[in-house]
């Protein structure tokens, strides 16, 4: 069994004195592990740093053994990622979101195409956190736990939606949710696509956070979600408290 | 018997070691059974002191023979100047260079979703005990420029920002190094940090 194919790394692990095992995100096979021999050497070792772009060889006896990759370099992040502080903490989210999210062996094409284009997006600081956001929305969306926003579930309306139901993910009108109000989470602008903040895209990543946690986290995968994302928020927090000081 | 057992005992824990298979480790127990007074009974009797000896530093995470190492008792050394290394081994290497003088900070790995490690895993709320009880004033990150140890680097910057000052080691090119050679990050890296001569 073989095949080849571009990837990008999600993560990287050693395994013995000299070789590593990778975790790969590709277009045509989805998530994908395998052993890369002398991958901790000195010549390997930096092109396996997480969110690379590598040329992927994939080799095994039979389909179901782990099997091994040779890897070639098509582009490097970790320069860019690793200079700034938010960058960083963005790409290690999505990278850590793909790794507990995805099924392995299944193809998520169109996820993918949008995980790449994220992630060339990182020398952007202004454009990056929207773009999450919506890479994010786009991830619940793949995995079946996608947001309904066009229109209000309970009485068809396009106007005044506000809210968003915790149990169905679809937009609630004003007048749709009547004494359920409180039960029903906000809908923020940024979800919907309005022009935002830093404060905005924190507040509408509160809400996707409820849906990771609650119906991906909790009840599909049965682990708590990674911290890096949390740590991608704080860090987006930060900058936007910094900046309404400013 | 009982003799050889022990023998085949010990080469199979040597092949146990980094660097060595069962080949290597028995080359090494073969040769030292033949030099036994020059390095059989020395590396025994030093083996069994490390042993009873050997501990991390409560202060700094170095490994050393006492409860506070060597580096941290050292009066010469620096105050207020410490350098953060994510293990003992870049901690060494540090040393060799013997171009730092200040003290150090071991924290015993860096943040890794994968492996699930988080701060409190790492010696970091010591570290910032240290920074106050210690009255440092610059801290130096000399984290490895690998995506978690960066993605430490930045998280102890936030943890102390405001607090010290906080540097972290210049990324590019190696002495010795041909640009030809060199992958595009460490280039990239290189010429955004490039200096006037």
């Amino acid at each position: 069994m073989d095949w080849r194919d571009t990837g990008i790394l999600l993560s990287s692990r050693r395994h013995g004195e000299t070789s590593m095992i990778i975790e790969v995100f590709t277009p045509e096979r989805g998530r994908y592990a395998g052993v890369v021999r002398g991958g901790a050497s000195r010549k390997i070792a930096p092109i396996l740093q997480t969110g690379a772009q590598l040329d992927l060889a994939w080799r095994a006896r039979l389909e179901d053994h782990i099997g091994s990759f040779t890897v070639e370099l098509q582009r490097s992040r970790a320069a860019v990622a690793m200079g700034q502080r938010l960058a960083l903490a963005g790409m290690n989210a999505v990278l850590a979101l793909l790794a507990f999210a995805l099924p392995e062996r299944e193809a998520h094409e169109a996820l993918y195409q949008k995980s790449q284009n994220l992630l060339d997006l990182l020398d952007q600081p202004d454009l990056w956190p929207l773009a999450y956001l919506q890479w994010e929305t786009a991830l619940l969306d793949d995995l079946g736990y996608g947001l309904d926003l066009k229109q209000c579930a309970v009485t068809g309306s396009t106007e005044d939606l506000i809210y968003i139901s915790p149990k169905s993910a679809r937009a609630v009108s004003s007048k749709g949710a009547g004494d359920w109000a409180n039960r029903l989470l906000p809908l923020p602008p940024a979800l919907q696509g309005a022009a935002t903040d830093d404060t905005d895209i924190v507040e509408a990543l509160r809400v996707t956070e409820y849906f990771l946690v609650n119906k991906l986290a909790k009840d599909q995968i049965g682990k708590p979600l990674p911290q890096a994302r949390a740590r991608f928020i704080d860090a987006l927090q930060r900058r936007a408290t910094s900046a309404s000081a400013e | 018997m009982r003799d050889t057992n022990d023998i085949e005992a010990l080469i199979a824990m040597m092949a146990r070691l980094p660097g060595l298979g069962p080949r290597s480790a028995r080359r090494a127990v073969l040769h030292m059974i033949r030099k036994r007074a020059l390095l059989l009974s020395p590396l025994a009797e030093l083996m069994t002191r490390v042993a009873r000896d050997a501990r991390e530093c409560l202060n700094c995470g170095n490994i050393g023979t006492q409860d506070i190492c060597e580096i941290c008792e050292d009066a010469r050394r620096a105050t207020g100047l410490l350098c953060v290394v994510e293990d003992v081994a870049d901690l060494w290497a540090m040393e060799r260079a013997g171009v730092f003088k200040g003290r150090y900070h071991v924290l015993g790995g860096t943040l890794s979703a994968l492996d699930q490690v988080g701060p409190e895993e790492l010696r970091i709320p010591k570290l910032q005990a240290r920074v106050e009880s210690e009255e440092i004033t610059e801290v130096i990150l000399a984290l490895n420029a690998t995506i978690d140890g960066q993605t430490t680097a930045h998280y102890i910057a936030d943890q102390l920002e405001g607090r010290v000052t906080l540097t972290s080691l210049a990324q590019g090119v190696p002495i010795g190094g041909e640009l030809d050679y060199l992958d595009e990050g460490t280039i990239s890296a290189a010429l955004n940090a490039r200096k006037a001569i």
